[in-house]
């Protein structure tokens, strides 16, 4: 889409994107990932503290500790995004605080703290997912897919 | 009046005969907080959302502006203003409040420019005795319009600008004691393709370039008359292609010669990445900076060149390129002209 | 203990893998987010997440990975039991925990907090 596009400018403005991409200050991608393995490490490290002070202390199983985790790495986000220090982790680590499950807390909190001038109901209800929204769309459609042709094979085809 | 295609000539050089300039916590923190009439140590200024923050902004730097002048509000004809935010609404609800005949405009980032040339243009017809021309921006406002909720963990690359908090304000007159606005050129959309709107300087040089050859060659004038040529917030990465492209074009202008106000604004270590951006920006820096400097004697005939990306977040989504456009005007110092 | 040793490796490159998904491709958060998630529902498809889960622990727990992986799992689970019609309603058995907890803390983050701008 972007390629046929650029193909049909002009011949200055090709000219002029080639020119504007060689003086484009680079992403630092190398710098960018070890701050992303480091601090997102850091998250899932925190997490598994907290899954083994479930395990040893609430009884819970390796298999059911998952929610719990979860849960309280949220409730940790939301007080780190409603103080103000989310984004600032966030532009140091990019997808390192992105892709934990704090990225897709920070994510609703985000959008739910930013609306609340336009009301509780179409401000934070309406916005709330408006930025975690596909995660959730396409995760559910995807595992519908995936579920189905499973289904489908375990059942009819002996798998 | 119209010279060439696309300049007017002011004959009767209209007059800034005051300015007001309001700004936010970070530009108190920036590189010229004594060039601002009003800072403010917090984002919110009492209000209940930033978008009536943004509003508060546009009224101080208006009523800072009359009153500096020795006119009282009621002799003003025109407000004429606009900014980033929904249908410009933080300028409309100022011009409420304001209670004068009001133009809304929207140009992005170049709005400051846009409103002084028209300004300029009315008062030079003798359409009117005194005009408010100004703009204002909200860092946080524009980022909920345009980008992410502020407190969102997105990673901003090198090439993302930051939105001046801020507004300003010129009172325009036929005449009195001031700084002379002497000619403007008016600039068209030019759009190179560029569609990352986190790399405004790249997609609005080209702009940058087209307003400031025209302006030249429709005056009849070489760069040098001019003591700084000064675009509106290109940012580093800009404010280079500009140079280099105005370079190829035959325009000899001096790398000391060429300033951005989104680079003049803030320090070096405040995280702001290619520089500041935003209709403030351009705005509180000519208003404030540059035209103290031109009071204080050492600069005698500027150019303003403020340059802005017509996006919205509607275009980005539709994958369409970024539509960019700039407005030059020249101000000389009052004994000069 | 080793347990906590490999979540950070995993966790890290799960989110290295996100970070050049950003930087390379050029993708904004939401679609390299998408991205990740129907990649966890994919490899829970061949069975290739639960032996993550196992070796790394939290590592695979904690990114959003796992969200597209329980999914699959609530949905398997119910269809076991209920045929095809359990894959539609199973969906949300095992995840309820990551959204019901995003939306709680959400309303209780809006009820608390203003944006620091």
């Amino acid at each position: 889409m972007a390629d046929k596009k650029k193909k049909n400018a002009p011949p200055d403005a090709q000219e002029y994107q080639a020119f504007q991409q060689q003086r484009e200050v680079q992403r630092p991608i190398v710098k960018n990932c070890i701050k992303a393995f480091f601090v997102g490490g850091f998250i899932c490290f925190i997490g598994q503290i907290i899954s083994t002070f479930y395990i040893y202390f609430f009884h819970f199983t390796e298999q059911t500790v998952g929610n719990p985790t979860v849960a309280t790495l949220i409730f940790i986000t939301m007080l780190f995004t409603g103080f103000g220090f989310y984004d600032r982790i966030g532009q140091f680590a990019g997808a390192g605080s992105a892709v934990p499950v704090t990225g897709f807390g920070n994510a609703v909190i985000s959008a739910a703290i930013e609306h609340r001038t336009e009301g509780f109901i179409l401000g934070v209800g309406t916005n709330m997912f408006k930025l975690a929204g596909p995660v959730i769309v396409y995760g559910v459609f995807s595992a519908f897919v995936v579920a189905l042709i499973k289904t489908i094979l375990i059942q009819w085809g002996g798998l | 009046m119209l010279t060439g295609h696309q300049t007017w000539v002011f004959n009767n050089k209209p007059v800034i005969i005051s300015t007001g300039t309001v700004g936010g916590p970070f530009e108190a923190n920036g590189n010229i907080p004594n060039d601002f009439d009003l800072l403010h140590d917090d984002m919110w200024l009492k209000q209940d959302s930033f978008e009536k923050a943004q509003q508060t902004l546009m009224e101080e730097a208006c009523q800072t502006a009359v009153k500096k002048s020795s006119i009282e509000k009621e002799q003003v004809q025109f407000f004429i203003s606009g900014d980033l935010i929904n249908q410009i609404t933080p300028t409309s609800f100022a011009a409420k409040t304001i209670g004068i005949p009001y133009f809304g405009l929207f140009n992005a980032c170049a709005t400051s420019m846009e409103s002084l040339a028209l300004s300029a243009m009315i008062i030079n017809a003798k359409g009117a005795n005194y005009i408010l021309s100004g703009t204002s921006s909200h860092n946080a406002a524009a980022e909920k319009q345009f980008r992410y909720p502020t407190e969102y963990g997105g990673q901003k690359p090198p090439t993302a600008q930051w939105t001046v908090t801020g507004a300003g304000c010129a009172l325009v007159a036929q005449d009195g004691q001031g700084p002379k606005i002497t000619s403007a050129t008016i600039g068209k959309i030019i759009d190179m393709g560029i569609t990352d709107p986190f790399n405004m300087g790249g997609a609005m040089a080209p702009a940058a370039v087209h307003t400031i050859e025209t302006h030249f060659k429709e005056r009849n004038i070489d760069p040098s008359y001019y003591d700084l040529i000064i675009t509106g917030d290109l940012g580093h990465i800009g404010r280079e292609i500009s140079l280099d492209l105005l370079k190829k074009r035959g325009l000899s202008i001096q790398e000391n010669q060429y300033v951005d106000c989104g680079l003049t604004i803030y320090r070096e270590g405040q995280p702001v990445l290619a520089g500041a951006s935003g209709p403030a920006c351009s705005a509180v820096v000519t208003y404030g900076h540059f035209l103290n400097r031109m009071k204080k004697g050492d600069l005698h005939r500027i150019l303003v060149v403020a340059t802005g990306a017509l996006h919205s977040p509607l275009s980005i989504q539709q994958n369409d390129p970024i539509p960019c456009i700039a407005h030059a005007v020249s101000i000389e110092s009052g004994s000069d002209v | 203990m080793m347990i906590f040793f490999w979540a950070f490796v995993v966790g890290g490159a799960i989110c290295v893998i996100g970070q050049l998904l950003l930087d390379v491709l050029k993708l904004n958060p939401g679609q390299t987010l998408t991205i990740l998630v129907v990649s966890g529902a994919i490899l829970d498809g061949f069975g290739l997440y639960e032996p993550l889960i196992d070796f790394a622990g939290a590592g695979a727990t904690v990114p959003i990975t796992s969200f597209g992986n329980s999914l699959v799992h609530g949905a398997m689970a119910e269809a076991e039991t209920h045929g095809l019609v359990g894959v539609v309603t199973g969906m949300f058995e095992v995840t309820s925990a990551g959204i019901s907890a995003a939306i709680i803390f959400g309303v209780i983050g809006a009820l608390i907090f203003k944006p620091k701008g």
